[in-house]
């Protein structure tokens, strides 16, 4: 599976109020409403267990975090930076 | 005196200074008032009348902050809307307090338009952004935020205005017993008078930089904006905490010196290890409301900002604030939250009204020019908490918080007269939520209590019982909820029973279900 689809399902399965609301790759989570401070570090704590990586706190940036697009692209150029892990290689960045 | 003279004053005195930091933009008083007098004049052209209510559904931003000052300066009541509220709760609201207009934008006036058939008192609609939205069936007109620069002819003079301190201001909703919100109606004067209890005593100069990450929706981030104003100094207003590091960052690349937060701020702030990285020594206090601090947590904020002073508070949103505790109080009663702000009397009281003696435990009653005036179209609800103080005339606050006072008048929470629940400082109706759950199919009975919680004062433990085959599970029950109440609101716990316990009279017994582990 994708990062984006991984992402995406465990959005849906944590914060996503409607089934129908549909959530683009570049939507923002924040302005969509979708996550809050606490949802937040729920996603953080999802793709650390995840990917095995560790977010710093410095990281916690609307940047990394803000979108699937972003977090996809920052799970990859983290998994990136430690090894060239299988799931990193399956993105397309 | 009336509450948009904070910003006039200061735009008079210092008319160049900077008053608001969002983001990117930096406002000056003099840019903020004359705005928000064209956002009067488009108000009064559009019809708006003196009194009438006018609601603003933004995230934190200066069109917000405009919005409010435009909205006082026409004569009208401004009503702050949470981002959180759900179809249900905001067509309730709009409709009780026959909202005339409304100030919002246009992801959120889509996600709203459900509601919009069933408000017929909305005339019209003002969309921040370059273009108004298309709504083909609207029955009011949609404006975009452009016109106050046309359609109001451009005026950025002051109107004239006929209201006095004794008008309303606002009107802030907040949960009621029955289920449905109650709006808290809140004059000039009220306002005024809790602003300048409360920079006083926090000691407010024209150079402090406050920092808002709390919704303007809620009283205590509105206030943040209103105090700044009123002592000239400079707003950093964000629009959430959800990116720590980020506001941290701020605080520094803005030299902030006051910073309001919550418990649930507080306790992530603690979990970020690198903190000390920065240099935070620009600020001079922290303040926390809305619920107490845990005593470790106290202790560990002290280290993170030693050179700030902690200020522990409480209130109500029916006064504003009751108390605060004095920063060298803090190592001898760390469980206090204080005791009656300047120009405020607050004392106990038994079941018949009558004062008790210091280390009992009874209803804490406010007086002060800080109380509301009651809740909007709802004589019998005002009845019960505004009563006969001092003078003739006169109406104090039954807060329905019970509290125990000390020897030197240093109150100390002890719990709710009611059934309410208090979470992140935010009253929660258990009706309110066992309503929701009750709609959820399959749902035979549920009932919702409060449990003691570090971080949230309390948190939200619902019972349900499923009717057969309804195999429920608590995925669905929080997806429901998540879908029909805003956040704070939402259980930490759910547990699923075959049925209810319940009392001799059939209702269900939340004294059992609260010995339940």
């Amino acid at each position: 599976m994708l990062i984006q689809d991984i992402i995406r399902k465990f959005i849906n399965e944590n914060f996503i109020l409607d089934e129908e609301a549909h959530l683009k790759d570049e939507d923002s989570l924040l302005e969509k409403g979708v996550i809050d401070s606490t949802g937040v570090l729920e996603l953080v704590a999802f793709i650390e267990e995840k990917y095995g990586i560790t977010v710093k706190d410095e990281e916690l940036t609307p940047e990394n975090l803000d979108s699937i697009r972003n977090i996809a692209g920052f799970i990859w150029q983290k998994t990136k930076a430690t090894s060239t892990q299988e799931v990193g290689q399956s993105v397309t960045p | 005196m009336l509450l948009h003279e904070f910003l006039e004053e200061s735009a008079r005195r210092y008319p160049n200074k900077e008053a608001l930091v969002q983001k990117e933009e930096r406002w000056t008083y003099r840019a903020i008032d004359e705005k928000a007098n064209q956002v009067a004049h488009l108000l009064r052209d559009l019809g708006i009348q003196r009194g009438d209510r006018v609601a603003i559904f933004l995230d934190n931003s200066v069109e917000a902050v405009i919005s409010l000052f435009g909205i006082l300066k026409a004569d009208a009541v401004f009503l702050m809307l949470s981002s959180l509220l759900k179809p249900a709760k905001l067509s309730y609201i709009l409709n009780n307090c026959q909202v005339k207009m409304m100030i919002s934008e246009e992801r959120k006036l889509h996600a709203a338009s459900e509601v919009f058939p069933s408000i017929p008192s909305l005339q019209s609609v003002i969309s921040v952004g370059m273009e108004a939205p298309i709504f083909s069936e609207a029955p009011f007109q949609v404006l975009p935020w452009s016109e106050i620069d046309t359609l109001s002819s451009g005026s950025r003079s002051k109107l004239p205005t006929r209201n006095i301190d004794l008008d309303l201001a606002t009107i802030i909703y907040t949960s009621g017993s029955t289920g449905n919100p109650k709006g808290v109606m809140l004059t000039h004067l009220n306002m005024i008078s809790a602003a300048t209890s409360i920079t006083t005593y926090l000691g407010n100069v024209p150079e402090d930089i406050i920092i808002n990450c709390l919704p303007l929706s809620f009283d205590y981030g509105l206030y943040q904006v209103l105090m700044t104003f009123k002592f000239g100094g400079t707003i950093v207003l964000e629009k959430s905490f959800t990116y720590p590091y980020e506001i941290i960052k701020k605080i520094v690349k803005e030299r902030v010196t006051g910073f309001p937060g919550v418990p649930t701020i507080f306790a992530i702030l603690l979990q970020m290890e690198d903190l000390k990285r920065f240099d935070l020594g620009c600020l001079r206090y922290v303040t926390n409301t809305a619920a107490a601090l845990p005593v470790d947590h106290i202790q560990r904020l002290r280290k993170t900002f030693p050179q700030a002073t902690l200020f522990s508070m409480y209130g109500l949103t029916e006064c504003k604030r009751v108390s605060y505790l004095p920063p060298e109080e803090l190592d001898r009663r760390p469980g206090s939250v204080g005791r009656g702000m300047p120009n405020e009397e607050v004392w106990i009281v038994d079941e018949n009204g009558n004062r008790i003696d210091p280390g009992l435990a009874g209803e804490l009653v406010v007086r002060g020019s800080n109380v509301m005036r009651g809740y909007w179209g709802d004589p019998e609800a005002t009845d019960r908490v505004l009563r006969p103080g001092l003078f003739p005339g006169e109406k104090v606050l039954y807060t329905g918080d019970l509290f125990r006072m000390d020897e030197e008048g240093f109150l100390y929470f002890v719990g709710r007269k009611d059934d309410m629940i208090k979470t992140r400082g935010e009253r929660v109706s258990p009706k309110e939520i066992e309503q929701c759950l009750c709609s959820l199919d399959g749902i035979a009975e549920a009932a919702a209590i409060g449990v003691p919680d570090d971080i949230l004062g309390q948190a939200i433990k619902i019972f349900i019982s499923s009717r057969d085959g309804f195999p429920l599970n608590e995925q669905d029950v929080l997806r429901h909820c998540k879908r029909n109440l805003e956040d704070f609101m939402l259980p930490k716990y759910i547990h699923f029973l075959k049925s209810l316990p319940k009392n001799a009279n059939g209702k269900i017994d939340k004294q059992a279900l609260k010995g339940l582990r």
